[in-house]
Parts: structure tokens; C-alpha cells; sequence
């Protein structure tokens, strides 16, 4: 059977490239970047080399790269850091309704803690309104963070000028970057943020290995505790293969930016042209301009979202969906939900996202199968277009 | 590995008694699109006597194969002993379902209660494990409980 996968902003395979660089970290090259004999310094070089790379991405300097255990950490470390650093400063915090959970969950956290957050809206294209920003900022507001590329819709927000109306007020500037690293070109400088969540198997590196950006001259409390790694801010031997992995995922995905965003867009564009087309009462959530490259975020009315996932499936087919059902928490997508969709539609979201190694062949294979498994669900469903909802 | 059990993955592949009758003798509905599942069963009845079943389901996976599952478990019962047909019996006979989809078999008794309901309304029918059954009664409830 054949096997086409489109869910690579959940995770993507790491490149033979990126392998072949990591291999030798783990059995001759395992020495501990800490220590001072020489398979620890040929150690210390490799985790130095990563950092250039990144950091290269990302157009920061290498010292502003702080390596952690990928993008949760990252996004924990910045919002806890932000908020122990200023605790004497004021107890406020504004994000979004369409963040990841590794910043909605610890917000939720903070708030027990007695901090206040404000959760700004989105507009029906998926989009912050700057103005509710402006508006929701006051003299104890310490940290606004806003992603950069939301992994549902994948509608880019306005970061720049996010970060403009930050530093007018003297606000910390957190952006996770997980989804738009890769995916879009990002310039910390021109962005103007002081943090950036970036994780390395978002970009073909492997997982469990990530980074902080912290522009230089700002300060934020240490999350992990213990030894003097990462110039003493993040404690914890550092994770050397997955560093390394992560560096040269970084130097590939910049050498090949244009053509991975050609190469997505036109892929991701045919399957929603297809789609929209060719299968009844299908809508795209989010607007198509502004987008992350390969995401395409479909709801096929009057049916359900794990059916459809659960069929395609049977196909060889990997999506996912922002269906309750398919969620241990029984809760529909969030995002979606900001975002206006009726919450009996968000049930038969489906997100597709393509990646590198996904072919025509693949969208014409997974549309020519959607198509009857579609067509087999609405027979099936106790609603339709007739009858309604 | 998988999410679902070979025996729900095949009622939910080949599920059977898909559709609706032509002149059915009960029809009952459950649940609502904005949970995430709504189930249609319609009964024929001879006598005493379920001798057709079809359902109609918008829901996930285990929720169209717990419909296939109650309809074949129905189909050739008295309408008595469908009625005694429980959320547990139909997990068991599918081999059983995760935690987190318990629920989803709490429709398909609920809706063969409710196609019966319907039933005895229209014949003035009364049987004992209807008395003081309300179908429009609260259908969120379940969800409540699965929360982690």
C-alpha cells in the first residue's frame, strides 16, 4: 500500500543528511561538552557549530541561542523566566485565543498564581486584531507573546508590528516560532522580538531538541536549574546528537527556504483546488493569504473528523483533525474556535500539511481516495445537506 | 497499536444496517452534531417482535460502529429485551472500546430506547423499563464525566 504523509506540522522525518551528522555524536564523539579534554572540546565544537547554524536561520547572533529540549520548554521557560524576572514590575500577561498549549497551559497556571492574562481574539481570516493588543496593554502588563504561525490554520501573525507596539510600551516580546521555523523566512532583528521558541523536528531535525532566542541584553529568571551550560541559563548536559541534528536540520532549511516554500505552496494549493472542487460543502478554515506554505485546514461538512482520519488511515494516509473525538480532552480545537467555525463543523476538520518529500503523485492519491471515503461517511451520517443539521 | 479492536475497526469499516426504513414503526434520534455525534435507529416491529433495524450516524469511529453493533444486537429481539440491552453489552460484544470512548456506546442505547419510545406512543404501547423515561433528557452528561 502506499503511504503518504501529510501531518508534518505535527512532526517530519529527519533527513538522511541530518542522521548521518548526528550518528557519530552518539558512539565515538559522546564525550561531555563540559569536560576539557579533548573529546569533550570536539564535543563543545560541534554544540558551538549547531549554535552558528541556528542561529544562521534565524539571522540572531549565536550566543543568543540557548538550546533546550524543544519548543514546550522553550515556550515554558520564556513565560515562567518573563514573569519570575518581572514579578516586581506587575503580574500581567497578553497572548491569544489560538496559541499552542505549551503557552495556553502555562498561562492557565499562572492565573492560579494569581497573575491575569489577556487572551487576545481572532478574526474570522484568523488574524489578531493590534488595536485589542494596544488596548489590553497596562502598567503591570510584563509580557505579551503571540506565535508566529499557528500549527492549526497556519495564518501568520503580524509579529512585527506586535513587537513595535511591545517595545513602545517597554513590554517583553515572546513569539513562538515552532510552526514558522523553516517555513517562512524570520529575522529576529527585523522581527524586533526578545524571545523565539523554535523546536528542530518541526524542521526535519529529530525530536526532543529545540531553542530559546534571547536577544542579547535581555534578562529572564533560569527555568532549569544546575549546572553552567548554555552560559549558565539552561542547566542539563547538553543533548549532543539532538543538537547537532538540530544544527544541521537548521543549515539545510536555510540553504533550501525558496524552494521548500515553492515546493509546499504549489503542492498545498493543487490538493485545496482539488478538494474544493471536487467534493461538496468543503470549506477552508483561515484565509489562504499570509499562510504557512504547506497547511490546509478543511472542513468537510456533515461528517466527522477521526472517521475521516480513521478511514484514510486505511489508505496509508496520515492527516489530523480538530475534532472532540479524536482529543483525549474531548474538546474541539480551540484554535477553530476562535477562529468562528461552528462547533459542529469543527468536528469534521481535517489539517493536511505537506512537507518536502510529498509528491503529486501523493495529493492525487490522497484526493481520489478522500473523495469515496467522503462520499461513504455522508451516506452513513444522520445529517446531510438536506435534512440539515 | 491501533486505536480501535479488529472488531470495532470491522463494524466500523463494514458497518451493517446502514440507512433508513421505509415505513418504520420507530424512529429515535440522539445526541446532537454540536457533541460530536448524533445517531439515528428506526425499528420495524412484528407482534412483539424487532424484525428490522437501520441507524444513521454522524460521529466518530466508534460511534458508527456501536450503532452497527446495537442494530445487529436488536434485530430478532422482543422489544422487552431490547430494552434491556445495556452500554456495557454492546462494549463487550465489540470487544471493548478506549476510556475515552465510552460515550460514544451511551448514544446507541439511549437511541434504541428512544426509537422504542417512539414505538409505544404511536401504538399505546406501555412497558415497565420505559416508565418515567424522558428522551429529551439532558444528552451532554456523559461528556462531563470523561474529562481528564
Amino acid at each position: 500500500m502506499r503511504n503518504v504523509y501529510l501531518d508534518y506540522s505535527a512532526t517530519t522525518p529527519v533527513k538522511e543528511e541530518v542522521l548521518k551528522e548526528m550518528i557519530p555524536y552518539f558512539t565515538e564523539k559522546f564525550g561531555n561538552p563540559s569536560s576539557l579534554y579533548d573529546k569533550g572540546l570536539e564535543s563543545k565544537d560541534a554544540v558551538t557549530h549547531a549554535r552558528e547554524q541556528v542561529a544562521a536561520l534565524i539571522n540572531a547572533k549565536p550566543a543568543e541561542i540557548y538550546f533546550t529540549a524543544g519548543g514546550t520548554e522553550s515556550d515554558n521557560w520564556a513565560v515562567f523566566g518573563a514573569c519570575e524576572k518581572l514579578k516586581s514590575k506587575g503580574n500581567h500577561i497578553i497572548t491569544t485565543k489560538i496559541e499552542h498549549h505549551a503557552m495556553l497551559h502555562s498561562c492557565a497556571f499562572l492565573e492560579k498564581q494569581g497573575y491575569e492574562v489577556t487572551y487576545l481574539d481572532i478574526d474570522k481570516d484568523g488574524f489578531i486584531d493590534l488595536k485589542q493588543l494596544e488596548d489590553a496593554i497596562t502598567d503591570k502588563t510584563i509580557l505579551i507573546s503571540v506565535m508566529l504561525v499557528n500549527n492549526e490554520i497556519g495564518t501568520i501573525q503580524p509579529i512585527k508590528e506586535v513587537a513595535a507596539i511591545a517595545k513602545k510600551h517597554g513590554i517583553l516580546i515572546h513569539t513562538d516560532a515552532v510552526q514558522g521555523l523553516g517555513n517562512l523566512p524570520i529575522d529576529v532583528k527585523d522581527l524586533g522580538v526578545d524571545l523565539m521558541s523554535v523546536s528542530s523536528h518541526k524542521i526535519y531535525g529529530p525530536k526532543g531538541s529545540g531553542a530559546l532566542y534571547i536577544r542579547k541584553g535581555v534578562s529572564i529568571s533560569n527555568y532549569l536549574h544546575g549546572g553552567a551550560q548554555e552560559n549558565r541559563r539552561r542547566a542539563g548536559t547538553e543533548n549532543l546528537a539532538g543538537i547537532v541534528g538540530f544544527g544541521k536540520a537548521a543549515e539545510i532549511a536555510k540553504n533550501n527556504l525558496e524552494n521548500h516554500i515553492k515546493h509546499c505552496s504549489e503542492l498545498r494549493n493543487y490538493l485545496k483546488d482539488r478538494i474544493i472542487a471536487e467534493i461538496p460543502d468543503t470549506y477552508v478554515n483561515g484565509t489562504m493569504e499570509k499562510r504557512h506554505p504547506g497547511n490546509l485546514n478543511i472542513t468537510f461538512k456533515y461528517i466527522e473528523g477521526e472517521s475521516i482520519l480513521l478511514l484514510l488511515n486505511q489508505f496509508g494516509i496520515s492527516v489530523s483533525t480538530g475534532s472532540a473525538c479524536s482529543s483525549t480532552s474531548l474538546e474541539p480545537s480551540h484554535v477553530l474556535s476562535a477562529l468562528g467555525v461552528p462547533v459542529e463543523m469543527i468536528h469534521g476538520t481535517v489539517r493536511f500539511t505537506v512537507g518536502d518529500f510529498t509528491t503529486k503523485e501523493d495529493i492525487d492519491y490522497v484526493v481520489d481516495n478522500l473523495k469515496t471515503i467522503v462520499a461513504k461517511l455522508r451516506e452513513i451520517s444522520s445529517v446531510n445537506s438536506t435534512k440539515g443539521w | 497499536m491501533a486505536l480501535y479492536n479488529d472488531i470495532v475497526m470491522d463494524h466500523f469499516l463494514n458497518p451493517k444496517n446502514v440507512g433508513e426504513l421505509e415505513n418504520p414503526d420507530g424512529t429515535g434520534v440522539y445526541g446532537s452534531p454540536v457533541c460530536g455525534d448524533m445517531m439515528q435507529i428506526q425499528i420495524k416491529v412484528d407482534g412483539e417482535k424487532i424484525t428490522d433495524a437501520k441507524f444513521k450516524t454522524f460521529g466518530c469511529g466508534s460511534a458508527i460502529a456501536s450503532s452497527s453493533m446495537a442494530t445487529s444486537m436488536i434485530i430478532g429481539k422482543t422489544i422487552e429485551e431490547a430494552l434491556e440491552v445495556t452500554n456495557k453489552e454492546i462494549i463487550d460484544n465489540l470487544g471493548g472500546l478506549p476510556p475515552v470512548k465510552v460515550h460514544c456506546s451511551v448514544l446507541a442505547d439511549k437511541a434504541i430506547k428512544n426509537a422504542i419510545y417512539d414505538y409505544a406512543q404511536k401504538n399505546g404501547k406501555h412497558y415497565a423499563a420505559l416508565e418515567g423515561y424522558d428522551p429529551n433528557a439532558d444528552e451532554d452528561d456523559d461528556h462531563g464525566d470523561i474529562e481528564e
